[in-house]
């Protein structure tokens, strides 16, 4: 399936069908969400071993005061994705994207609100239970048993991933530990492993970004393949080329706040006005908030 | 990428419905589709049954830490070996001669190594148990599974790390003169009652650790506490009997420690001068005691935060 590296006449994989759904069944429902990171050992006291003995002894106090630093993430951000949708995430760096997502996928609590799922979002991407003193076949194993997979489909799958990420064109190398590997060698394995399972919600994180240019066209591919068959799809990009041939509905958030939602077109447009010039930002995305209220830290 | 860019961008032939309004109450529209709520905690079977589905996971995860750990050494696995008998040699210079705890003990080293090797399982699953979630927050926060796979995965690793201190452990009794008799085998359900236990008290410390990372600075100084009340490298039946003036509390917490009871319980399966007359009383109801009261509390003790591992 996934040698099939022609990404097929481009944006075919926008079936209408599966794009409008008719019933429109809710998958994902984000109901007020707000996400906070709590940082020790910040703020006040940096760290000081009073601001730490301040933390301890008045722990039901301020946190503020105790050098517990709030970082604010997400802000009563609320939508409803439904089956079919393919959703893009979009906002400037530290607006919130990734956490949103992780929240989404159950991974991060949440400190008010509810998210609603129907089964188990699960994020694309398995770095972190590969070993890099393990070699590529071990961590295929590792990988597809950490993200759920049984050992069957893994043995059933083997060839395929290791196939996909092309490791073995150059020589043996998915018999060598990992750490021998380049980055860009790495990178194309761990996404040909995270890729290999198919989700009912898949979430992704600026996957697209790995390998070199032909790596990247395959996965693309896979991408679209995985879209086919997941229910719903959230992917988070820098790229608006690639969230304009893969979404057609656009979540922007800025700041922890959504300050947009709707079809690709009209929200891409705010968005490259607001980040290509700052300065017009109060004419042109003055829609939904016309300033953005500056974080109280 | 660069070929895309010829793509024209998609015509959007009947543009997405609008997003939705927020209906007046999202909860109520959750519920009329049967979703459910991201990252809350399954209950209990519910979350024994994902925990089995992991049981493949949990093995391989802890043999590939193991793999890893000396994959970068030139001798490689024999560290595996070398390691505990380097610890057994240094307890033998510092407390067999130096200190003179042997008095008395026929058979100390035998007797040693077996307390050092099976404390250290003890120990060490108990401290990776409390970087269990704290030091894999990275797994955590990407992946999804019932989270005490990590925890029980730590105990399982010190386990199969002890499998090879007890390959040596043979060595050495075969060595010293120790005779292979039937009662070996009672070193089995011991095991499997020391590793219940250590898996419960993994379980424990990995919700505490995961709250209070602190906790991981402040066990090794408990640990070693415990350690040297817990006759690793003497005999506590011998103390007893030298110090009949001690508070009979005492002398009854030495003897329900469950450090204390797993390693006599090894002593007395292997070495043949190690009697019946030293196991505390009801050792094997206080053995199995433990082993229940760890593992079925631990566990339980772990689920009850399921949804709060992760927060950053």
């Amino acid at each position: 399936m996934a040698e099939n590296t022609n990404p097929q006449q481009h944006p075919t994989h926008k079936a209408p069908t599966d794009r409008i759904p008719t019933d429109r069944i809710p998958t994902v429902i984000a109901d007020d969400v707000d996400i906070v990171y709590r940082v020790n050992g910040t703020g006040a006291g940096r760290g000081s071993a009073t601001a730490a003995l301040n933390r301890i002894l008045r722990r039901k106090q301020t946190e503020k005061a105790a050098g517990v630093r709030k970082v604010h993430a997400v802000k009563k951000v609320s939508f409803v994705a439904y089956r079919g949708e393919a959703i893009g995430l979009i906002g400037t760096n530290g607006s919130g994207k990734s956490t949103l997502l992780k929240a989404v996928a159950g991974l991060l609590p949440v400190e008010n609100g509810r998210i609603y799922t129907d089964g188990q979002p699960s994020l694309l991407g398995v770095n972190a239970a590969l070993m890099n003193d393990l070699t590529g076949e071990r961590n295929v194993h590792l990988g597809g048993l950490a993200m759920g997979m049984s050992r069957e489909q893994i043995k059933e799958r083997y060839q395929e991933i290791v196939d996909f990420s092309g490791i073995n064109e150059k020589g043996d190398f998915i018999t060598l530990p990992m750490r021998t590997y380049s980055s860009g060698m790495a990178a194309r394995l761990r996404f040909s492993i995270a890729a290999a399972k198919d989700h009912d919600v898949l979430l992704i994180d600026e996957a697209l970004a790995t390998g070199d240019r032909s790596f990247q066209k395959r996965s693309e591919a896979r991408i679209r393949e995985l879209r086919k068959h997941a229910g719903t799809v959230f992917l988070v990009s820098h790229n608006n080329k690639s969230i304009r041939d893969t979404c057609d509905r656009v979540l922007w958030l800025e700041r922890g706040e959504l300050r947009m939602d709707g079809p690709t077109d009209e929200v891409l447009k705010e968005y490259e006005a607001f980040t290509g010039d700052k300065n017009d930002r109060s004419d042109k995305a003055a829609k939904p908030k016309p300033k953005p209220v500056p974080l109280p830290s | 990428m660069t070929q895309a860019l010829h793509t024209p961008p998609p015509t959007i032939s009947a543009p997405p419905a609008p997003p939705a309004p927020p209906e007046a109450d999202l909860a109520a529209l959750a519920a009329r589709h049967g979703l459910s709520v991201s990252g809350a905690r399954p209950s209990l079977p519910e979350y024994i049954r994902q925990l089995w589905a992991r049981r493949h996971f949990i093995g391989a995860f802890a043999t590939a830490k193991l793999t890893a750990q000396y994959s970068q050494a030139k001798l490689g696995q024999v560290w595996q070996v070398l390691t505990p008998l380097l610890n057994a040699a240094v307890y033998y210079f510092i407390f067999g001669k130096l200190m003179g705890t042997s008095r008395g003990i026929p058979d100390f080293i035998p007797f040693l190594v077996t307390g050092v090797f099976v404390w250290t399982f003890t120990q060490s699953s108990i401290m990776a148990g409390t970087r269990a979630i704290s030091g894999n927050l990275g797994l955590v926060r990407a992946l999804h599974f019932p989270r005490a796979a990590l925890p029980i995965s730590f105990a399982l690793q010190q386990f199969q790390q002890l499998m090879f201190s007890m390959a040596a452990l043979v060595v050495i009794l075969l060595c010293f003169g120790t005779p292979v008799a039937a009662s070996w085998v009672l070193a089995v359900p011991a095991l499997v009652l020391q590793s219940v236990f250590n898996t419960g008290i993994a379980m424990i410390m990995a919700r505490m650790g995961a709250k209070t990372p602190d906790i991981a600075q402040l066990m090794p100084f408990v640990l070693r506490t415990w350690m040297y009340a817990s006759g690793v490298m003497f005999s506590i039946s011998h103390m007893m009997s030298k110090h009949t003036d001690w508070p009979s509390w005492v002398t009854s917490a030495l003897q329900a420690n469950p450090a204390a009871v797993y390693i006599d319980l090894m002593r007395f399966a292997l070495i043949d001068s190690f009697h019946a007359s030293q196991l505390p009383p009801h050792v094997w109801a206080i053995a199995t005691g433990w082993a229940l009261l760890a593992g079925v509390g631990g566990f339980i003790y772990f689920w009850k935060a399921e949804e709060t591992y992760g927060r950053g």
